[in-house]
């Protein structure tokens, strides 16, 4: 134990507690021991889960502010759904078709963040935040004017730009399927997803992640957040390190996205709005920055959270904010961190454990 | 090392909490209705208290709603408790955001309370998420509002009491062709609205098929709904002189006044999401004089069973009922007539009576507060007739 670096544990101990959590809650699932709605919850959890990790290593680790993770997340959705649509009858095969849809999710999400990153990751300052705010608002408008559908032609596409077109106007044959229609979204998708994907999901996110950021590049990325100027001069290609952060990010985001849109029959664009980017960044930051299990932890406790407090009927939301509040009060308490701290043996090991992530 | 540690042990402590809340729920979901099945009488007849749950936005920017849709199947449960008849139902609302995601889990919740009929959701986009669900489980859902084809298509345990998207666009544009023809049309409709954009696109194909003029269409998406003078305008330069709005009445409210403040008078035409105006807050309902909608239930008709509704819903809530709450009271009617027709009985579980209730809703008929004999179709549409209706002195009057 003692030789193994403290990253290297670090990321084992996540992936264990991750398992553990999973076996727990697979097994009282299977019984039969869970309620319903926390069965429900459970793939959705997943994928914010995913999201927040991935967002973590923009915000976190990379140390750029991002405002519209979800986009990400739609553009995995929504190519999510078109694709395993398509394949329903190509391949039968549900975890196939799954892993797939999920790979084609990551894979038009990452176009999506080098579109986004590469103009912009070669500024310093806040331009991210401002550019992924509207590429976040773009993205919703886009697909709000997509129309897809496929027939034994294959797939037709077309884009409502002037609003007068609607989805008679793909020419689909009789017993072709309409998959997206504009506004209306994703109606008629099949409900794929499992608790068991998404748990796969979580762990290929971590070990990405918990990869990358261990790794020569990782030590790169973290070098250029903490001094820009001090990374370059040592040679560091600082918009290749920052491209390669963000657009793992944006491509996890988009798998996870693409587990999200497969698990729902119904999906719309307006779903994956400015609240629910902040929704993610809020679990970024009341996990705590670069720190990736409290992301993990913060998702799903928040993600339970509104479910939870259904007890208070109308005043849910508000107690939802009130919770919220606490815990950001109780989390930057000294009191609490000193009493926390007394239980460890030297302060000097937590600042070094809080930097190693 | 130690932190490490701690985050161990947050995250078993973490399964352990919800493991907990987990078995204690669903032993109490189980044990409530073999409650009620003590109250079940003779077989053959339907007896005994059923779980109603209704599920629709009771917060959110489209409460009114879903406070509509709980209130008025409230009104219905309570009629139906205070008859005393054979059937009782007890209820449930869950709020849902108008969120498809949010509803899933309304309705996953509801399950766990031992629901055994789904009244809800009201809105189209969570309708289409929870129908899926409900179809999986072979959960009975009869939903007051969404009016969605995608929300029944494919799912033969799932009906509207609402009329449908298509059927709403198209009577618009036939009631149009018969009663103003030779007008110049514009349509201002929601882009990123699954309900907005299914009654337009329906209304522009079957406004070119009755040869009716559209003059200008307009669009605008919930981040834009708080000015219209570019659309208002654009109607206005291109000569309209009727205004097609196929959207609910918070957007509809801001055209209304933005129009009157720009001296713009068309004749302003909605469907059942305009119901609701009059009762908004802060909307002053003189700026809504001559709008016409096309809605199936209106609070000034005359006959005793509007006028019991209205008074009641006044007495419980203080509001005059919009179409909602009265599709709502007419839904939780046809649970009640459909359950009679079956001979369930309240311990039956939700699959069994779902499937005696699918095979007795084509065959039932309702007179209600939103039609008179209306009949379900097995592909779960209803058929009762719209009707128009212009405000006037702030009530809706046939025109």
């Amino acid at each position: 134990m003692k030789k193994m670096k403290k990253s290297t544990r670090t990321a084992f101990l996540t992936y264990l507690s991750v398992i553990l959590m999973f076996a727990v809650m697979y097994a009282l699932d299977s019984a039969g021991m869970l309620t319903r709605s926390l069965s429900g919850q459970l793939v959705p959890i997943c994928c914010y889960m995913s999201m927040a990790v991935s967002l973590n290593l923009t915000v976190g680790i990379l140390g750029e502010l991002s405002l519209g993770h979800a986009g990400f997340m739609s553009v995995g959705a929504f190519s999510g759904v078109i694709a395993s649509m398509y394949m329903k009858d190509i391949i039968p095969s549900v975890p196939l078709r799954l892993a797939l849809t999920m790979i084609v999710g990551a894979a038009l999400a990452a176009v999506a963040g080098v579109i986004v990153g590469a103009p912009v990751l070669r500024l310093r300052g806040d331009y991210l935040a401002i550019v992924t705010l509207a590429f976040g608002e773009i993205i919703k408008d886009l697909v709000n004017c997509l129309l897809v559908g496929y027939d034994s032609k294959g797939l037709h596409i077309a884009m409502n730009l002037t609003g007068n077109m609607s989805i008679n106007d793909l020419g689909l044959e009789a017993g072709g399927v309409a998959i997206i229609k504009g506004a209306q979204g994703a109606t008629s998708t099949l409900t794929i997803a499992s608790f068991t994907t998404g748990f796969i999901l979580v762990m290929v996110t971590l070990f990405v992640v918990f990869n990358l950021v261990n790794s020569r590049a990782g030590r790169a990325i973290m070098a250029l957040r903490d001094n820009a100027i001090a990374a370059e001069s040592v040679g560091i290609n600082i918009t290749k390190y920052k491209m390669m952060a963000f657009v793992t990010s944006a491509a996890l985001a988009g798998a996870a996205g693409a587990l999200y849109g497969v698990n729902f029959s119904s999906l719309q664009a307006t779903k994956f709005n400015f609240n629910t980017s902040i929704l993610i960044l809020v679990f970024v930051v009341l996990g705590g920055l670069g720190n990736l299990w409290g992301s993990m932890v913060a998702a799903a406790a928040l993600t339970i959270l509104p479910e939870a407090l259904r007890q208070f009927s109308d005043y849910r939301m508000l107690v939802y904010a009130i919770v919220l509040i606490l815990v950001m009060l109780a989390t930057n308490n000294p009191t609490l961190k000193n009493m926390l701290g007394r239980l460890k043996p030297s302060k000097k090991q937590e600042k070094e454990a809080a930097g190693n992530v | 090392m130690k932190k490490k540690f701690l985050a161990l042990v947050t995250a078993s402590a973490l399964a352990l909490s919800l493991a907990a809340c987990g078995g204690s729920s669903s032993s109490a979901a189980s044990s409530a209705p073999a409650a009620s099945g003590a109250t079940s009488g003779a077989a053959g007849s339907s007896s005994g208290t059923f779980k109603l749950g209704v599920i629709g936005p009771l917060t959110g920017e489209n409460a009114i709603y879903g406070q509509a849709v709980a209130n008025g199947a409230q009104i219905a449960v309570d009629e139906i408790n205070a008859e005393g008849g054979a059937i009782q139902f007890e209820l449930k609302s869950e709020d849902d955001v108008a969120d498809g995601e949010t509803s899933v889990n309304a309705y996953n919740n509801l399950l766990d309370w031992g629901m055994q009929v789904l009244v809800g959701p009201t809105t189209t986009g969570a309708s289409v998420a929870v129908a899926a669900e409900a179809y999986n489980d072979r959960v009975f859902m009869l939903t007051p509002s969404a009016s969605s084809t995608d929300v029944v298509s494919g799912k033969d345990n799932v009906f509207q009491v609402c009329f449908t998207d298509p059927n709403q666009g198209v009577g618009s544009a036939d009631y149009m062709a018969e009663n103003m023809a030779g007008s110049k049309i514009a349509v201002i409709y929601r882009n990123d609205d699954p309900y907005s954009q299914g009654i337009h696109d329906t209304f522009v194909s079957e406004a070119a098929e009755k040869g009716l003029e559209i003059v200008y269409e307009g669009t605008f998406t919930a981040d834009t709904a708080t000015d219209f003078s570019v659309q208002l305008t654009g109607a206005q330069s291109a000569g309209a002189d009727t205004v097609f709005l196929p959207i609910y009445y918070q957007p509809a409210s801001v055209i209304l006044n933005q129009a009157n403040a720009m001296g713009y008078e068309p004749t302003f035409f909605g469907v059942d999401g305009m119901d609701g105006i009059l009762t908004m807050e802060g909307f002053d309902p003189a700026l809504a004089e001559g709008v016409m909608l096309l809605t199936p239930f209106s609070a000034d008709d005359t006959d005793e069973l509007t006028q019991n509704f209205v008074s009641a819903y006044q007495a419980a809530c203080g509001d005059i009922p919009n179409q909602f709450a009265a599709d709502a009271y007419d839904a939780v009617y046809a649970v009640k007539a459909a359950l009679e027709a079956t001979g369930c009985t309240s311990d039956m579980d939700a699959a069994a009576i779902c499937e005696a209730m699918v095979a007795a809703m084509p065959t039932i008929t309702v007179d209600g507060l939103t039609g008179q004999g209306m009949t379900w179709s097995s592909t779960g549409e209803v058929s009762k007739a719209p009707m128009a209706v212009v405000i006037k002195d702030g009530a809706y009057t046939l025109p």
